[in-house]
């Protein structure tokens, strides 16, 4: 369990990283956190011959919070979110979330963007990132493009990043006060990847679903959000009832692979199971008082 | 603790809990694990593993590994040809020699993972990137899965006629044929217990070294049977048994796995003297899912007949046990066992069974905390379980029915298992089941589950009642050396594979010499260092080292007395012994001053022999909420029962069966060696063989009783280590069962296993 033999660089600026990916093409490769990159390299199921760190690029490090956008460096570590990173639902959403990535000596190493980049299926980052419609700003020789959550994620493990770019910073739009968020995860075990898992806001006014966002996660080759059941959720009574209808389309709407932890079977009904608990909880917590 | 001996009810040291000997340098990291070990001019070895369940070997290409700077040495099965197989240490059955697996494969490799190469390199990093260039042209053969199956050729157009099937063990008493005529229903019942295994934190490793001068090699990194072991690599490498020695360092869990005998401890020893290089092997976590033992994986088929009130006249039982791809040092031992034990604490007047030991394309199987125990308690459990549902009984009242009454002790079962008469030397089965009903307040408890079940919730409770074995024997050394300052060194031949036997053993000796233990020293697993010792295994190290402890300190004690008297110039039978001292008429004398006046030092010996194991038991309950959405399971309340006659020490019995219950909640609900139809393993990383983790595991309450003290040691100990994992499937596959309101005939009980069952 030795990876096999890479060079290594540790450029300080997003230029420099960029020259670096230019000069070694195809057998470069970008390391954040380590935390999926290491792993692979051990069990030599990646090998690249040379290694970009971008642990000393400070520009990509750290969160801005911009009022009705949270721009989230690269090189956040998961840990960054274990208290609010900024006030409103939005902050406590993530809050909420990151307690599932892992376990707590990998947050404090693996990174958001890392885990955006990775795109494991089961990421809850790619989930969120997916369901509020985040654009991730990608730089490369030719300057820099922003690409929305919707044309970002194109499969398991693939991105519209390429191998001469990197993702620097993640925009993502912020929940205005007044929405309630929820998530819910299942997984065999306690930092586990998720089996299924789902995040969901909600804004309530007069009784009625004002507006909503939903999101599923490990049960297709990337975080789903469900557009169609935010839409039919909009202007119903806020109610579990309402909630456990239009969770029950879910099973149609998802294309879980089966593994050695669940059958796709078991998992599209798992999926609906985690929705309708996080669009619960959600609820729960539009009732809050602010 | 009645029975206790006068001697050691006075005691202080015995029945205390102490803190760990062995603690000090692990919490100040000074211990040394295998992998700390490094010597200058170490090699590095790597095995080359088959990438196929099954296939012919044609060719190995090698070239290109060696042409890499820093390689040494590449081996295939050629260049170990004269190793012979690797033998069997326990449980040597008539016809299971041409199972037994050879160093590196031979013509065919029979499971993914088997031993096809090995290179030697000046560094880790070298001997992957070399491992990486070989290739192995192999055909690959049609990969059989099925212990349940028909049989198979093994080496198909080579050894025509050696099936998969090595051996079965059958076992019974009484007139089973009447006992079904007789019975008032037959309750039939199949079940299966899934591969998993002791995955100890610490994986295996070695440092082999040869002296040239002593012409000795000393492999360090042994654990277990390092004795045994000894005598083995000496035979394979054809060397007398003085020129191999083995030395046990800290050792991060064994389980019942780690410190058999495997390939690479022998290719660590041979290398070192071929190639005349301390040789340093350090398996990596995916090696350790592949290659060292696998266990479990038993089906089982139950036939019993029971008469009006419940109670079993016979029991039918037909097993299979997933051998895998060959049969390693344990031989039978786990088949054996498990139909041993499959009655466990129930009378069963006829009993008959069929244990069929079967290849198949997998990892090989050895024994794992509770072999054969852990899978027939789970298997005999449901069983009662069904009886309790189809006679109408609650689960504890068809279980007292059953229960061998203490009046039957010992009681013998009339069958043989590990080359011993099986006799249960003593229990109080019932008044056990009494006290724990009474402390888990179980009539209420299960009321209150019904309850919620009639709410439309899923929880349920279980029950696992066993008996375990301990102590096997033949015997065991001890060797005390008491010197002039009063510090006593025990010197003995079983092995710790952190289990607490410095502190057991200082203890054991405190008490009977009624001093404290802080001057006590124990040495163990160096074969340099004792000429015999048979290991820890078997939960046999407190009952076998123990009792010889105390003869041992026993027979100091007459040896200080005959000093102090001549010292005194006393008869020795005017003085008497207690707390350290020699005391007469005369005046007296410490232990340290006896040993001065003996001339610096007296070396006493305990050699205790059994032919007969002791057999403590218990029970498990768990109780367990079902998620019938996520299919996930919570485990709410768990307690174990236990009477272990004796304890030496409290604290490290309670921790020995905490530590189990949490890998028997593991095979429970979580851990699964899964194959695909290819036979490629899909579990060889911990993120994908799923060991519980503090987040899992229960709080676990325990009842431990000291009512029923083994009557043949003279400790009245029995063992601790295997009683917490025993009944854990048992009791959590009756709790999901009872929450899910229909049979639960498998392990592990996943999420998608529990989906399945409640979908129907
Ligand atoms: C035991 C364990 C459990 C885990 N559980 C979870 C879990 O439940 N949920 C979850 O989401 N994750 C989980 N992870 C993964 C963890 O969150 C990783 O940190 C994350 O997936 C990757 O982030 P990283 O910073 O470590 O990236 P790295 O491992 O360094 O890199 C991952 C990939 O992204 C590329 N990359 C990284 N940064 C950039 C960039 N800025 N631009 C372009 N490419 C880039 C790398 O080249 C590489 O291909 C787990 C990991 C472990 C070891």
């Amino acid at each position: 369990m030795k990876p096999a033999a890479f060079s290594y660089h540790r450029p300080e600026t997003i230029s420099d990283a960029l020259a670096l990916l230019a000069e070694h093409g195809d057998v470069g490769k970008i390391i954040a956190g380590g935390q999926s990159l290491v792993p692979s390299m051990n069990f030599r199921l990646a090998r690249p011959e040379t290694l970009i760190d971008m642990n000393a690029i400070a520009e990509i490090a750290g969160i801005e919070d911009r009022g009705d956008t949270l721009v989230i460096g690269a090189m956040t570590r998961h840990a960054a979110f274990h208290t609010p990173v900024c006030d409103g639902p939005t902050g406590a959403m993530l809050t909420r979330v990151v307690g599932n990535i892992a376990h707590y000596p990998i947050r404090q190493r693996g990174t958001f963007g890392g885990s955006l980049c990775h795109a494991d299926p089961a990421s809850e980052w790619c989930l969120v990132a997916a369901t509020f419609d985040a654009a991730m700003e990608i730089h490369g020789q030719d300057g820099m493009r922003e690409v929305g959550a919707a044309d970002f994620f194109k499969g398991t493990f693939t991105t519209a990043v390429g191998g001469d770019e990197l993702l620097a910073r993640i925009h993502l739009p912020k929940l205005p006060e007044g929405w309630g968020t929820g998530f819910y995860e299942f997984s065999r075990r306690r930092g586990d990847f998720a089996l299924a898992m789902a995040v969901a806001a909600l804004k309530v006014e007069g009784g009625k679903i004002a507006d909503a966002r939903l999101g599923v996660g490990a049960v297709a080759a990337h975080g789903l959000r469900l557009e169609t059941l935010e839409q039919a959720l909009t202007g119903q009574p806020a109610t579990e009832e309402t909630i456990a209808e239009v969770a029950a389309q879910v099973p149609g709407l998802v294309k879980p692979s089966g593994d050695i932890h669940g059958s796709a079977e078991y998992r599209r009904d798992l999926a609906q199971a985690v929705v309708r608990r996080a669009l619960n909880a959600a609820l729960a917590d539009c009732a809050v008082p602010a | 603790m009645t029975d206790a001996p006068a001697d050691l009810a006075n005691a202080n040291a015995i029945g205390r809990s102490l803190r760990r000997i062995e603690d000090r340098p692990l919490l100040t990291g000074q211990a040394a694990f295998a992998a700390d070990l490094r010597v200058e001019g170490q090699v590095h070895m790597r095995v080359v593993r088959s990438p196929v369940a099954f296939g012919r070997i044609t060719e190995i290409d090698v070239d290109e590994a060696l042409e890499l700077p820093g390689v040494i040495a590449v081996w295939t099965h050629a260049d170990v040809a004269a190793l012979p197989q690797i033998d069997f240490r326990m449980t040597r059955i008539e016809g299971l020699g041409p199972y037994r697996q050879w160093v590196l494969a031979r013509d065919f490799v029979r499971y993914v993972g088997e031993p096809m190469a090995v290179v030697f390199a000046e560094t880790g990093f070298a001997a992957e990137d070399a491992a990486d260039l070989i290739f192995a042209e192999i055909d690959e053969l049609d990969a059989h899965l099925s212990a349940t199956a028909d049989p198979v050729e093994v080496y198909p157009g080579v050894e025509t006629g050696l099936l998969s099937e090595p051996a079965v063990i059958r076992k019974g008493a009484g007139d089973v044929d009447a006992a079904f005529a007789a019975a008032d229903r037959v309750v039939e019942l199949e079940v299966a217990v899934g591969r998993h295994t002791g995955v100890p934190l610490e994986t295996r490793g070695a440092l082999a070294q040869h002296d040239p001068d002593s012409d000795v090699v000393t492999m360090m990194g042994a654990a277990k049977v390092p004795h045994y072991n000894r005598g083995a690599i000496a035979t394979m490498l054809g060397l007398p048994t003085d020129k191999v020695q083995l030395s046990e360092q800290h050792v991060g869990g064994g389980f019942g796995i780690r410190g058999e005998l495997y390939p690479e401890d022998v290719l660590v020893c041979h290398a070192a003297r071929v190639l005349g290089r301390p040789i340093r092997w350090i398996e990596d976590r995916k090696e350790h899912l592949l290659a060292a033992n696998h266990s479990r994986d038993q089906a089982y088929r139950l036939r019993a007949a029971v008469d009006p009130e419940g109670v079993i006249l016979g029991l039918d039982a037909a097993f299979y046990t997933d051998q895998g791809a060959y049969v390693r040092t344990h031989g039978g031992t786990v088949t054996d066992l498990a139909a041993a034990m499959l009655p466990g604490p129930y009378r069963i007047p006829a009993y008959r069974v069929a244990g069929h030991i079967r290849l198949t394309n997998k990892t090989p199987a050895g024994t794992y905390r509770a072999p054969g125990r852990f899978e027939s308690t789970f298997a005999r459990e449901r069983l009662m379980d069904e009886i309790a549902d189809q006679c109408g009984l609650s689960r504890s009242e068809v279980r007292r029915r059953n229960l061998i009454p203490e009046a039957a002790m010992p009681f013998d079962r009339q069958i043989d298992t590990l080359g011993t008469h099986l006799v249960y030397d003593s229990g109080k089965y019932a008044d056990l089941l009494e006290r724990f009903r009474t402390m888990l307040d179980l009539d209420r408890t299960e009321d209150a589950l019904a309850e919620r079940r009639d709410a439309g919730e899923m929880a349920g409770c279980g029950l696992g009642f066993f008996v375990e074995k301990s102590g096997l024997g033949p015997d065991d050394l001890v060797r005390l050396h008491l010197s002039g300052d009063g510090t006593i060194r025990i010197v003995t031949g079983v092995a710790s594979v952190g289990q607490g036997v410095e502190t057991t053993l200082a203890q054991v000796c405190a008490g009977t010499l009624g001093i404290g233990i802080d001057g006590i020293e124990v040495i163990h697993g160096q074969t340099s260092l004792i000429e015999k010792g048979m290991g820890a295994f078997a939960t046999r190290v407190t009952v076998m080292a123990g009792s010889a402890v105390k003869i041992a300190a026993e027979a100091l004690i007459a040896k200080a007395t005959e000093a102090a008297a001549k010292a005194l110039g006393a008869d020795p039978a005017d003085l008497t012994f207690d707390a350290g001292r020699v005391s007469g008429p005369s005046g007296a004398l410490t232990l340290a001053e006896a040993a001065q006046a003996a001339g610096g030092e007296i070396v006493a010996e305990g050699l205790f022999e059994t032919t007969h194991m002791t057999y403590p038991y218990g029970i498990h309950f768990a109780q367990v909420s079902v998620d019938p959405e996520t299919c996930g399971v919570t485990i709410e309340r768990y307690a174990v029962a236990y009477d272990i006659g004796r304890m030496v020490n409290p604290m490290l019995v309670e921790g020995q069966l905490v530590g189990a219950v949490a890998q028997g909640v593991g095979g429970a609900l979580l851990e699964e060696f899964v194959y695909d139809e290819a036979g490629q393993p899909l579990a060889t990383s911990l993120a994908d063989y799923l060991m519980p983790t503090a987040m899992e595991m229960p709080e676990v309450e325990l009842l431990i009783r000291e009512d029923a003290p083994s009557p043949i040691n003279p400790l009245g100990v029995k063992g601790a280590g295997e009683g917490g994992i025993n009944g854990a499937g048992a009791a959590l596959a009756g709790a999901v069962s009872q929450a899910l309101g229909r049979r639960v005939d498998r392990l592990p009980m996943t999420p998608e296993r529990i989906y399945r069952w409640i979908r129907g």
